[in-house]
């Protein structure tokens, strides 16, 4: 009973800061609303026993990414934000759209049957510690993806700052 | 245990959210986030399974998007300051130039 009870906590705040998150007219509170529910999140990957998960997306969502929306959000004119409509006008069909893929989901999951289960128990991985376990697997029968990572991270990198810099007039 | 259709329901409609700020919101920042807002549901849906199914792939599936995420998030925002450079303003429906 008291896992439902923490579940429907953490569903019902998700979804309702999500809401507010898309709905707010200022974008620093979006972002603002935005660090709670990425707080929210993590709080439930630890129900999951996802603690590397959990820590990463506090670290790299609420630290970096978040902090980076901000500095750009600083940018931007709000005063004239504020005034100005939120929505598109053609909002309803954005609406319905949305509506109609959240239907789809679910009704796709009906005809779901569950695949036999893998080995990683939850006791197999408590009494390894879940980041052993996830580093063993990720650098072995990862170790290629995870160098694929870093070049897309190196990528990244390169590509904002050319991307952002200043053009030189010459 | 909490089953697993409330977790894929929750997931759901938080992509469902994202979808709708991403199609009905003006403000380039808002869209950006709420393709965060998508991920983030994709993410709660591996990590969902990785769980429930006992298998540890799913978690580093996951972990994969986190650092995708993190690049997409570095270039779009430089490509906002460009725009906003180049415009001044962060209005998807003022930005016309490619007679999308």
């Amino acid at each position: 009973m008291l896992p439902k009870i923490f579940f429907a906590y953490f569903a019902f705040a998700i979804l309702f800061i999500a809401m507010l998150v898309v709905t707010r007219k200022n974008p620093v509170h979006s972002v603002l609303w935005m660090l709670l529910l990425f707080f929210h999140i993590a709080g439930l990957y630890l129900f999951l026993n996802a603690e590397f998960l959990a820590a990463v997306q506090i670290v790299v969502y609420a630290g970096a990414i978040l902090v980076l929306f901000l500095f750009v959000v600083f940018l931007l004119n709000i005063k004239e934000e504020i005034k100005a409509k939120r929505f598109i006008n053609a909002w309803p069909t954005g609406f319905a759209f949305a509506l109609g893929i959240f239907f789809l989901f679910v009704m796709t999951f009906r005809s779901y049957i569950a695949p036999p289960a893998g080995p990683y128990t939850v006791e197999m991985v408590q009494s390894e510690s879940n980041i052993v376990v996830l580093g063993k697997i990720l650098y072995t029968e990862f170790l290629f993806p995870f160098e694929i990572a870093s070049l897309i991270l190196l990528v990244a990198i390169v590509g904002a700052i050319v991307l952002a810099k200043r053009r030189l007039k010459s | 245990m909490v089953p697993l259709y409330w977790y894929i329901v929750l997931s759901a409609a938080l992509f469902s959210v994202g979808v709708f700020g991403f199609l009905a919101r003006r403000n380039v920042i808002i869209m950006f986030m709420s393709i965060e807002l998508m991920l983030n549901a994709v993410n709660m849906s591996l990590i969902t399974f990785s769980h429930y199914l006992q298998d540890m792939r799913g978690q580093i599936l996951a972990f994969f998007v986190i650092a995708v995420a993190a690049a997409e998030a570095a270039i779009g925002l430089a490509i906002i300051i460009a725009l906003f450079r180049n415009k001044s303003t962060a209005h998807v429906d003022e930005i016309h130039e490619m007679q999308g």
